[in-house]
């Protein structure tokens, strides 16, 4: 078995893309990111890949916008305010159909907000975040280790659909260390012949682009990309299911929020409680299947969120609004604590009886 | 199925967040579940810094540590914000060097360890932090002595190898403390 | 039939939209030229705006990117980054260059980006119809600039070579037009020049091109062309800016 290092998440995210074959990384300065661009500054001039700081958060993902374009894997990674200007690129990969990667270590919002963690960038990112219909792959880790791994399964996602892909973490995941296992490094070769390489006058010119004057024309094309999301969202949710086997209250809490509920699931199954967890991994597609399941036997459920209350919504929505769903929440950059959620489960239990 | 959560604070430069680390590259080598969690932000350029470290045999939840088991404190404004936060029966160490009150709970061990003097005393003033980990091993044991050297070698780089030695000769100091 | 004249291979069959007496037209062609004679075509990439020249990319016959508005430069920075081999172009109007594209504009000059930006300074923002562009000559009456440009309350227009040839950073910025024959000609040579640079590796070479708008300038295009010689130049020089390696040559 591969060694286990300890790591900072951030870290993790940026040794794990090296490895998945991405040598391009743009991003600006920001807290709690800034390892992952750090790390990149190190490492990539060792390896022949490209590490840029840009003028802007705008100018780096229109960077990756570039690199995307040639076909090769590419990424940018900031915070918060940093991933809100990059909403008009972000859009643009989209409309282009151009495969990417952007990490988003959130903290509290909205405006210039804090730097303390936070996960208020869930409608952002789980909607698209900028103009127009579309969407992001969105991964939730909740462990270095799967900063790690789902850096690599966002770019192979984000390959094969042709669709962005995101992380969306938080400060506490990025500067947190723990044991982790790295992916092998793979040797990416990209197979992609609708890229920009130069027409070599063999073949009509490849264009990217996302401008079409002809409404019929773009609607097409949207319906074509939502075909694609279509097959996302039929094979692609991912989650993790907690002690849910016999649970009556279930818990739903995706990246550190999951981490802090499991101690207050454990201390809540200490006193009796019959309580379980299903914790979304991918955020979209959102694991819609196994909410609707557990409406049917859970009584209750708590959406365990450091934001005001935003994938509740996806939860009310997946459950079918057929049973109560209750917010445990934080924000700002708090985080609840064991207690907190521990509280709410007690509440959620007893309430129904 | 032991877990040992670990709050360590004090000034920015103190060396919390290195202290932190040390202890958890130990717990790496010993096969346990672990987390390290600073505290981040402009607090690190001089302020207060935090560090959260789990130590156990069973997967680490919430890495972020509110109700300490250890708690080591390097000044006066970490003592005074975290120990009622400490469990019953937990642990709390302090450098008297730099904090002159006593530990007021009373339901928990208080060792209290002249780091910065010791530290002073033996020619190298900024391994305070590291004297108060070995008293932390010694008493908590959340991780061995065994295999202490192997451990800082993850965490100080091989250029400064005598660094090393001064460092394993801190944590000796702190954990042959009696006092 | 001997062919004595024909369209450059690096432009499509597509016909162009631009307004009649828009000298886009010509400065395509003298770009199409350029790729041609230095036997690019294969391995250029170009990058289109946002502005009149948004649908270049059906245009040019080499691989084509269409950029957010103002954001070619850093595009450009992305795809010469991840292919060092290839020639990377961007086409961009005043207000996309010169507005809201300033900081990618500036940040890859002082990069020494290299790649070759053709920039089209018509002094208006032709495809919204007509306003008030970061060019627009003092009293210039554009459709937001109805009482004409009023200094004291927007300012004055910007001269874009002037300004980036005071960076250390850039290779090459000249600044050219094309309102006749002679003009065009030396445009020709000055955007040859900025691919060769390119290929050279000599770093960023930014040409800057005085156009004309007779649409939203309200003019014949004989008229328009009269204006870029009586009002557009003397307020927009021509010249070389910059040339780092011609005077490290003297030197």
């Amino acid at each position: 078995m591969a060694e286990k290092v300890l790591m900072k998440g951030n870290e993790a995210i940026a040794e794990a893309a090296i490895r998945a074959g991405c040598m391009h990384y743009f991003g600006y300065p920001i807290t709690p990111q800034t390892e992952i661009a750090a790390y990149m500054a190190k490492r990539m001039p060792k390896i022949g890949g490209v590490f840029l700081q840009a003028e802007s958060e705008i100018a780096a993902i229109n960077m990756v916008y570039g690199v995307a374009g040639t076909g090769l894997r590419v990424m940018t990674s900031s915070s918060s305010p940093g991933v809100s200007l990059k909403g008009e690129g972000i859009s643009y990969l989209a409309g282009s159909d151009l495969p990417a990667l952007i990490v988003n270590v959130q903290r509290g919002g909205p405006g210039l907000g804090g730097i303390q963690p936070s996960q208020s960038d869930y409608f952002q990112a789980t909607r698209g975040g900028g103009h127009g219909d579309y969407h992001l792959i969105v991964m939730a880790p909740a462990s270095v280790q799967e900063m790690a791994d789902m850096t690599a399964k966002c770019f192979d996602l984000s390959d094969k659909y042709r669709v962005p892909a995101m992380i969306l973490a938080d400060g506490t995941l990025g500067q947190m260390m723990e044991p982790v296992v790295l992916p092998e490094p793979t040797d990416y070769k990209p197979n992609k012949p609708w890229a920009v390489t130069g027409t070599e006058c063999k073949r009509k010119h490849n264009i990217i682009n996302s401008l079409y004057l002809k409404p019929e024309q773009l609607e097409q094309t949207n319906f074509e990309r939502y075909e694609r999301y279509k097959a996302i969202e039929e094979n692609e949710p991912l989650w993790e299911e907690f002690m849910m086997e016999d649970a009556e209250v279930c818990v739903a809490a995706f990246g550190i929020a999951a981490r802090v509920s499991k101690n207050a699931i454990m201390a809540a199954r200490a006193e009796g409680i019959k309580v379980g967890m299903i914790r979304p991994i991918t955020l979209w597609p959102f694991p819609k299947k196994p909410f609707k399941a557990a409406a049917d036997k859970c009584k209750a459920f708590i959406s365990v969120e450091l934001s005001m209350g935003q994938m509740i919504e996806d939860v009310q929505l997946a459950t079918e609004c057929k049973r109560p769903v209750t917010l445990c929440n934080r924000t700002g950059g708090m985080i609840p604590s064991p207690e907190e959620v521990l509280e709410a489960i007690k509440k959620a239990a007893g309430g129904n009886k | 199925m032991a877990t040992t959560q670990i709050l360590i604070a004090g000034f920015g430069g103190q060396g919390v967040l290195f202290t932190g680390k040390c202890i958890a590259y130990k717990g790496l080598d010993e096969g346990k579940q672990l987390s390290w969690l600073p505290s981040y932000g402009p607090e690190m350029r001089g302020g207060t810094a935090n560090c959260s470290v789990i130590i156990s045999d069973t997967p680490v939840g919430s890495p972020i540590v509110s109700t300490p088991d250890v708690l080591t404190a390097m000044n006066l404004p970490s003592l005074d914000k975290y120990e009622d936060a400490t469990v019953k029966g937990g642990k709390i160490f302090v450098d008297s060097t730099l904090i002159d009150r006593k530990v007021k709970r009373t339901d928990v061990d208080a060792y209290y360890i002249p780091a910065t003097k010791l530290a002073n005393d033996a020619g190298f003033p900024n391994l305070a932090n590291m004297i108060m980990m070995g008293k932390m091993i010694k008493e908590a044991k959340m991780v061995s002595m065994d295999g202490m050297k192997e451990a800082l070698s993850h965490v100080i780089s091989a250029k400064r190898a005598e660094m090393l030695e001064i460092n394993l000769k801190a944590i000796e100091i702190g954990y042959n403390y009696e006092g | 039939m001997a062919v004595v004249f024909q369209k450059p291979k690096s432009l499509t069959d597509a016909p162009l939209h631009y307004c009649p007496g828009c000298t886009h037209g010509i400065i395509h062609r003298l770009v199409a030229e350029a790729i041609d004679e230095l036997q690019i075509e294969g391995k250029t990439i170009g990058v289109a705006p946002v502005g009149c020249a948004v649908m270049a990319y059906d245009y040019f016959a080499c691989d084509m990117v269409e950029a957010a508005h103002g954001r070619a430069p850093a595009v450009a920075t992305g795809l010469k980054r991840a292919l060092p081999e290839n020639i990377i172009f961007t086409y961009q109007g005043d207000g996309d260059l010169a507005s809201i594209g300033m900081a990618e504009t500036v940040h890859a000059a002082t990069r020494n980006e290299n790649i070759t930006v053709i920039f089209v300074n018509n002094a208006i923002y032709g495809m919204t119809g007509g306003q008030m562009a970061p060019t627009s000559l003092p009293g210039q009456v554009t459709q937001t600039s109805p009482y004409g440009r009023d200094t004291a309350t927007v300012g004055f227009p910007i001269r874009v070579s002037e300004m980036l040839a005071t960076l250390d950073g850039p290779e090459f910025i000249q600044r050219v037009a094309v309102n006749n024959v002679k003009n065009v000609n030396a445009a020709k040579k000055a955007i040859k020049k900025a691919f060769q640079n390119q290929i050279e590796g000599k770093g960023f070479s930014l040409i800057e091109v005085v156009s004309s708008c007779p649409t939203n300038w309200g003019m014949t295009p004989k008229k328009a062309l009269e204006w870029v010689e009586e009002k557009m130049i003397p307020y927009y020089p021509l010249g070389v800016y910059k040339d780092r390696s011609a005077n490290k040559e003297e030197k």
